[in-house]
């Protein structure tokens, strides 16, 4: 990784957990309904799986603000869907777990857990179809790898010797239920091995992630089929907001937020790329700046009218009545 | 004009489609070297190869969830569900993904794609293969649902259906494959039209799917016994409903028969009658009638399968019950 990807993905990092500090204050005013999944301890993930898979089209989950603004959707739309806006990148018809952008290969934003693997690996069909050089990533929590899907997907990727990436966050919650609990091991890559390549990372690393994914990216890229990465990381804040996360016990939490990706990335950045403090916090203040820019952009920008209820339902607008 | 099957004519629907344009595909259980359970794809793997006449394994899920992210990729995909009953295991694909994509992402994701499938009684298949779902699927907004009752709006409607950049869902009857009917290639048909398969002046019978036959057979017997013309109308697209053809028929008649093969509890036709009783009440010289499927699951026995769904003989005694005490 050189030094300008390093500051990238740190910079990144830090705005997504800004963005979503300031999304969890929006959301206790009651600027920002609905379901509300935080991404808070798990963007080392997020950003450098983004920022690595530089030759694809992404399928991913509703815990996914960081995602998308790591593939380069701008702050203030993301935000501005939050708050439900016009401006905002769904024009407020999704919400927090619909953030969709082609122009960015960003395909959602989808709430049905593990209903997108299909998706993705249909899109893995036509890019193999078209010849192309992009594969698919899906992204998908440990608490996806137990349904039906999962394991459809697996198997027609391997069949079909399709490029796509499967990218398992293993955060060993399904909202309160520990993975263990209702799988018979921690390790959901075991799940995949049959099928194809499986590797294993810190997912609290960013290096370490970056590397995974550039490497798979790679594999998937010559035509070998499907590969399988599991990423270990934690989530800090409960499932989403109406969740208190008491099942988790505080000694568990201390562990985890002693590996906060965070501070990891930062000692990276001095470490080996010796950068100064004073640039370390320049960009802090500038992932700052960008999130107060994107709260003040949603909170002025104007909702949807009604009239606009019907827009967007079909391309070739017919009556349905 | 040609006279063709009704399998036959949605082939050539998917032959001319898939020459036309190197992104239309089409995936399902047996769709390609076996040429489809009911031969709808027929001969067509050996015109376009197995790249694009896919061969799924038994997941349904996946067939239709594919299809979506296929859609998304750039190809018009054509998922083929072997029956009905098997569509249940796509319903997620179908109704959370498939007609929810284009809306949620406001515009952002379009969906060129048809999800066919067989559904309704054929020849004692028993309960987990003989049901019908357009009452389901007609119930979800963000894609069309299409009904071909006969090989002509089968060929016109699949091709535009193919065509049409959003997702719809074609449904086909299991007892239909091998009707023969005139199809018109050169026609203009609108597919979000419904056909008037015979014209009168006394009573509207609003039908879909196979019941179209079956009330066209029972016809004769209606209007001799009663001495009244029954105006027969098969819907063909069932969401959108093509109201303006029912308004003026049903205006012209004062009377509403619907007859389905689903059961009647949360039936399809419940839709219509509702529709009418709202917005044509004072038209309407009698009370509706509603011919439907019994509520129970579909069993094997013939004469129990029979005695669960409209055949000729029943409708044409409801209709000629309901018309004797209605003043028909």
């Amino acid at each position: 990784m050189d030094k300008l990807t390093a500051e990238e993905i740190y910079y990144t990092m830090v705005l997504g957990r800004k963005f979503e500090y300031a999304a969890k204050e929006h959301y206790m005013r009651g600027e920002i309904s609905g379901f509300l999944h935080l991404d808070i301890g798990q963007e080392a993930l997020s950003v450098a799986a983004m920022k690595a898979f530089d030759h694809g089209d992404v399928f991913t989950t509703y815990r996914e603000h960081i995602m998308a603004i790591a593939r380069g959707i701008e702050p203030k739309a993301v935000m501005a869907e939050l708050f439900g806006k016009k401006s905002g990148v769904s024009e407020g018809r999704g919400g927090s777990m619909h953030l969709f952008d082609p122009s960015h290969f960003f395909y959602g934003g989808d709430a049905i857990v593990g209903g997108h693997l299909p998706n993705a690996v249909g899109c893995a069909y036509a890019r193999k179809f078209q010849e192309s050089e992009h594969g698919v990533m899906a992204v998908f929590g440990d608490g996806a790898t137990n349904g039906g899907a999962f394991f459809e997907s697996l198997n027609i990727s391997s069949a079909w010797k399709l490029p796509m990436l499967f990218l398992c966050e293993n955060n060993r919650y399904a909202i309160g239920t520990e993975i263990t609990r209702v799988a018979p091991f921690l390790e959901q890559a075991k799940k995949a091995e049959p099928y194809m390549p499986t590797m294993e990372v810190d997912g609290n690393d960013a290096v370490a992630v970056y590397e995974a994914v550039k490497e798979a990216q790679a594999y998937i890229q010559k035509g070998h089929g499907p590969i399988f990465i599991e990423a270990f990381t934690y989530r800090w804040e409960g499932h989403s907001m109406s969740d208190p996360g008491t099942y988790r016990s505080p000694e568990e939490m201390e562990i985890w937020k002693r590996r906060d990706p965070i501070a990891r990335m930062q000692q990276v950045l001095r470490e080996r790329y010796g950068m100064s403090d004073a640039r370390i916090g320049a960009l802090d203040q500038k992932a700052q700046a960008a999130v107060d820019e994107a709260v003040d952009y949603a909170s002025k920008s104007p909702e949807p009218e009604v009239s606009e209820l019907f827009d967007h339902v079909f391309v070739e607008e017919v009556a349905h009545d | 004009m040609i006279e063709m099957l009704y399998r036959e004519a949605l082939n050539r629907a998917i032959d001319e489609c898939m020459a036309a344009d190197p992104n239309v595909v089409m995936l399902g259980e047996d769709v390609g070297l076996y040429g489809g359970s009911y031969r709808v794809s027929e001969g067509l793997v050996s015109k376009y190869g197995e790249k694009r006449l896919i061969d799924t394994p038994i997941a349904e899920l996946s067939i239709v969830g594919n299809a979506v992210g296929m859609a998304i990729g750039g190809l018009r995909p054509i998922a083929e569900i072997m029956t009905a009953n098997f569509s249940l295991l796509a319903f997620d694909q179908i109704i959370n993904h498939m007609s929810k994509y284009r809306y949620m992402s406001a515009g952002k994701i379009t969906l060129p794609m048809v999800v066919r499938f067989p559904q309704g009684v054929s020849k004692q298949l028993a309960a987990q293969h003989s049901e019908s779902y357009e009452q389901m699927l007609s119930a979800v907004p963000g894609m069309h649902v299409f009904a071909a009752g006969d090989p002509h709006y089968a060929y016109h409607a699949l091709k535009k259906a193919i065509l049409m950049d959003d997702p719809v869902v074609f449904i086909e009857h299991e007892l239909l494959y091998n009707k023969k009917g005139e199809v018109d290639f050169d026609a203009e048909v609108d597919p979000f039209k419904a056909r008037i398969v015979k014209e009168g002046n006394d009573v509207t019978i609003v039908s879909y799917l196979k019941m179209v036959d079956d009330v066209m057979a029972a016809v004769p017997e209606i209007e001799e016994r009663t001495g009244k013309k029954c105006e027969v109308i098969d819907l063909q697209s069932l969401n959108p409903i093509d109201t303006g053809t029912l308004k003026t028929s049903i205006e012209k008649t004062g009377r509403l028969v619907v007859v389905e093969e689903d059961h009647k509890m949360g039936g399809y036709g419940a839709q219509i009658v509702s529709w009418a009783a709202e917005s044509l009440f004072y038209a309407l010289d009698a009370a509706p009638l509603r011919i439907a499927g019994e509520n129970v699951p579909i069993p094997y026995n013939r004469q129990l399968e029979l005695a669960s769904i409209p055949t000729p003989d029943k409708i044409a005694a409801k209709i000629i019950q309901w018309g004797a005490d209605n003043g028909l």
